[in-house]
């Protein structure tokens, strides 16, 4: 199981907070800055697995994350996860944003968060991986974002 | 004009904030323009508000005041208003909540909605914070949509029902036949969430389990479609075909083939085909093939498909890529019980990692070092594990004391384990605090060591006095022992000469060291008081240190310093009683035809006026010595003093009248049937025996006399029956 994914750059700005574990808000921000300051620590070119980190669970669970120009993604799972599936998982997820923006840059996170989840919400559901074909997931994401359009539209009175 | 607009122009407003400051008051404007928002009726604008609401509450600020515009959202009509309100309620609301059942009826209502995205927002939040009473109501609904739906819908209600029977385990009955079923799909997102809502299911009820058992066949039927297919661009990565949902078969595998010979055998032609097949030059295909080996080393596989496995694991051990090495150990680890030689065979690669800089590999080599330790290895392990120990970063530092502590406790021999204790003392404050009594008590029973380990820890000590442990330690061993190591000559070490002052200097200089904590100069103290026994020059220096302290604020020190220098003005003929009365044990000695009740004396730092408390204090006053043995020029005169009723003091007087040097002198005393006194000295001259003889027997002592001379030892035996100051009745 996936107990939270998250998403901040390189001075510890947060991107993308999901938590599928219930946290209280304050906590969230603990986490937030414990992970950040425990992943920011690490080289590039050591291994992307992290344990410990105390906040956001025992033993059985690890930091897995990857870092992209400016945004780390991190996620943390427990044992039940294949840590190099989730890995990939990760890559695609990027990939997929990576298509639904065209160039994904952080901006495009940052403006536009609530896509973001959208987009997110098609990859994991309630802490467990759902959909990893990427243009599944595009297609799925590119209807849904018509369909609000067209609703928007809708509303609009004509002229 | 784009939906997300206004949120767009807040979101600038924000980050156009200099200072935390400013971030703050823009932050609080518009929270409380959305609050006034909130309270509005419905205005066209009412997403974008929950929208902003969740951007602030990403950022860490409050955000509660929406969570019942959420519940609003959601039973609104239009779909943008559920999206973001069904969002809102996974990012605010939990089962906690009051609130969260307000949206049990719209969940149950978009569940059965014409359009299939609204009834996946529905499936979503159910599976995210579904509480117990809302999967109960809901479960039917899921249950009919898992085997009448589109392909989108199944494989969201597929992980929906694996969060419901998380939280209603007995719910897992009603959604077993559907997950059956379900592994006839095509669809690989549908395959996928069957397979996890069954891991869940056999996971949770071994009889479940059992009845799962059955499916083996058509699990290796579609892992053997996955694996052996042609090129399939649908699902390809990196040249294998759907490596997620291999990996997620090949886990239900393993949880079906554990401890089941008949499951294990339909699937050990797979595994060996996937474990052979698979390209391990990329990511994708390492990440099923380690499932794959998981796998083969869980179930009851034949003995060639396991040595393929750790071979496998093996290789992966000396892959460039470092997370390959990481996933590696990790399967290592949980192997190293059962398969020991297998994994034993690769501890040099796996001692290698314990210098790699990343400090996750690191963490995992630790672990498989410490698990591989065993009595053939133990040598060179300890000499590996001793040096990471030196060079490893802080917060692996206590797991590796510990480790290596219970490792070298289990196997190892006392001069080795000494030298481990003292590189764990080194290691300074992460140690458990068990450490220092430990290791004095290991030293005092290996008493063929005490010279050794004393000169070890005086160097250590000249080199380092911060590591308050091992200060500690050494200064016990200095007081203790002060005497080997100021003779110099040590088999084991280098010789190096060690003066009376140049051990009393290491000593002040802990005793005055800014580092030194209060116990450690507690140590110090101690110890310098017990070398005044021990040495004969420089008893004034170490009046002066002693007296010193006597006006330390520290009220520990103070309190000791003054009842050391007591023991110098008043009690000083009491002071060489000292050096026997510290011994930690006492051993009953043989040549005695009785055991000891001498005073019981605990370890170093114990007050010391209270072990002479069982001994009177008034003063001797020497009576006559009477010769009673003299031959070959040593002579021994004995003097007694009476100290009470029953008790009476005994002095021996060796000396040597001749021209040549004597060594190796020994007293040895015994008495018949009466309190016996303290072992004997060694190579002393003077020698204080305190006899109790509460029921006034007829004193008599033989005492046996040996030394060397010249190269030729001595030994002689003599009888007194009277003692001087008694009556002739011993009394």
């Amino acid at each position: 199981m996936i107990k939270a994914i998250l998403i901040f750059n390189n001075h510890g700005k947060p991107r993308l907070i999901r938590f599928y574990q219930y946290f209280a808000e304050d906590l969230q921000q603990q986490i937030i800055r414990e992970t950040f300051h425990l992943v920011s620590k690490r080289d590039d070119n050591v291994c992307n697995f992290l344990e410990g980190g105390s906040l956001i669970g025992g033993s059985d669970y690890k930091l897995i994350y990857r870092h992209y120009a400016t945004l780390y993604f991190v996620f943390c799972v427990d044992s039940s996860e294949s840590e190099l599936g989730i890995l990939d998982l990760i890559q695609v997820f990027v990939e997929t944003l990576d298509k639904c923006f065209e160039n994904v840059c952080e901006l495009d996170l940052i403006f536009h968060m609530d896509k973001v989840h959208y987009i997110l919400q098609e990859v994991v559901m309630g802490g467990m991986v759902l959909e990893t074909n990427m243009n599944e997931i595009v297609a799925q994401v590119e209807v849904q974002t018509r369909m609000e359009k067209s609703e928007v539209k809708l509303s609009r009175p004509s002229g | 004009m784009s939906p997300s607009v206004p949120l767009q122009e807040m979101i600038r407003a924000i980050r156009s904030a200099r200072t935390q400051c400013e971030e703050r008051g823009v932050i609080q404007r518009e929270c409380a323009a959305i609050r006034a928002q909130f309270r509005q009726a419905d205005n066209g604008g009412r997403s974008h508000n929950l929208a902003k609401l969740l951007y602030v509450h990403m950022l860490g600020y409050p955000a509660h005041f929406g969570q019942m515009e959420c519940v609003r959202m959601i039973a609104s009509p239009r779909y943008s208003e559920k999206r973001v309100g069904y969002l809102g309620a996974m990012m605010l609301l939990d089962e906690k909540q009051d609130a969260s059942l307000l949206i049990t009826n719209s969940i149950k209502n978009d569940l059965a909605h014409s359009n299939q995205y609204v009834q996946s927002l529905a499936l979503c939040t159910l599976a995210c914070m579904g509480s117990a009473e809302m999967c109960r109501d809901l479960a039917p609904e899921i249950d009919r949509l898992l085997r009448a739906s589109n392909s989108y819908i199944k494989k969201k209600a597929a992980l929906c029902a694996v969060h419901i029977v998380r939280k209603v385990h007995e719910l897992g009955e009603l959604f077993a036949p559907a997950a059956r079923s379900l592994l006839s799909e095509k669809n690989h997102g549908v395959l996928h969430g069957a397979v996890v809502l069954i891991i869940e299911l056999c996971e949770r009820n071994p009889e479940t389990l059992e009845r799962f058992r059955k499916t083996v066949p058509d699990l290796v039927q579609i892992m053997k479609g996955l694996v052996l297919s042609g090129y399939s661009p649908e699902h390809d990565v990196a040249g294998i075909s759907d490596p997620f949902l291999q990996v997620r078969i090949l886990r239900l595998l393993r949880i079906l083939g554990r401890n089941n010979e008949g499951a294990s055998d339909a699937m050990n032609d797979l595994l060996a085909q996937v474990a052979t097949n698979t390209d391990s030059t990329k990511t994708v295909g390492n990440a099923v093939l380690y499932e794959t080996v998981l796998t083969v080393l869980d179930i009851k596989s034949e003995s060639g498909l396991r040595v393929l496995a750790v071979n496998i694991l093996g290789r992966f051990l000396l892959n460039n890529d470092r997370n390959i090495r990481y996933i590696a150990m990790t399967s290592l680890q949980k192997i190293v019980g059962t398969d020991h030689n297998a994994v034993q065979r690769h501890r040099g690669t796996i001692v290698d990692c314990l210098k790699d800089q990343d400090a996750s590999v690191k963490r995992r080599a630790l672990e498989l070092s410490l698990a591989l330790v065993s009595a053939s290895n133990i040598r060179s392990m300890m000499k590996e594990l001793l040096l990471f120990l030196s060079s490893c970063p802080p917060e692996l530092r206590a797991h590796a004391a510990s480790g290596i502590f219970n490792a070298a406790e289990r196997r190892v021999t006392p001069r080795r384990h000494t030298n481990v204790h003292v590189h764990l003392a080194r290691a300074g404050g992460d140690v458990r605090d068990e450490t220092v009594p430990n290791l004095i008590q290991l030293i005092t029973n290996a008493s063929e060591l005490h010279c050794y380990t004393v000169h070890k820890l005086y160097r250590a000590l000249l080199a380092d006095i911060s590591q308050q442990s091992l200060v500690q330690v050494a200064c016990w061993c200095i007081g203790e022992y002060g005497d080997l190591l100021l003779r110099g000559d040590c088999q084991e070490t280098e010789p190096v000469q060690v003066t009376e002052d140049d051990a009393l200097d290491a000593l002040e200089t802990v005793l005055q060291s800014h580092m030194s904590s209060p116990a450690t100069r507690g140590f110090a103290l101690t110890a310098t008081m017990k070398l005044s026994t021990r040495i004969t020059d420089n008893v004034d220096r170490i009046r002066s240190i002693v007296s010193i302290y006597g006006s330390c604020i520290d009220v520990e020190l103070q309190q000791r310093a003054v009842e050391y220098n007591a023991l110098f003005k008043k009690y000083d003929h009491m002071r060489y009683a000292m050096k026997k009365s510290t011994c930690p044990t006492l051993q009953p000695s043989p040549a005695f035809g009785g055991t000891a009740p001498g005073p019981s004396v605990n370890t170093a730092g114990g007050d010391l006026l209270d072990l002479l408390g069982g001994l009177e204090l008034t003063p001797l006053a020497p009576a006559d010595p009477v010769p009673v043995y003299d031959k070959g020029g040593v002579t021994l005169t004995l003097s007694c003093e009476k100290q009470s009723d029953t008790g009476l003091t005994v002095t021996l007087t060796a000396s040597n009248a001749t021209d040549s040097d004597i060594s190796s002198f020994t007293l040895q005393a015994a008495v018949p049937k009466v309190g016996l006194p303290l072992p004997p000295a060694d190579a002393s001259l003077l020698t204080m025996v305190v006899l109790n003889n509460p029921n006034k027997v007829n004193l008599k002592m033989r005492v046996r006399v040996s030394y060397t001379r010249l190269g030729s030892a001595f030994q002689d035996t003599v009888q007194i029956d009277s003692f001087p100051g008694l009556d002739a009745a011993g009394r």
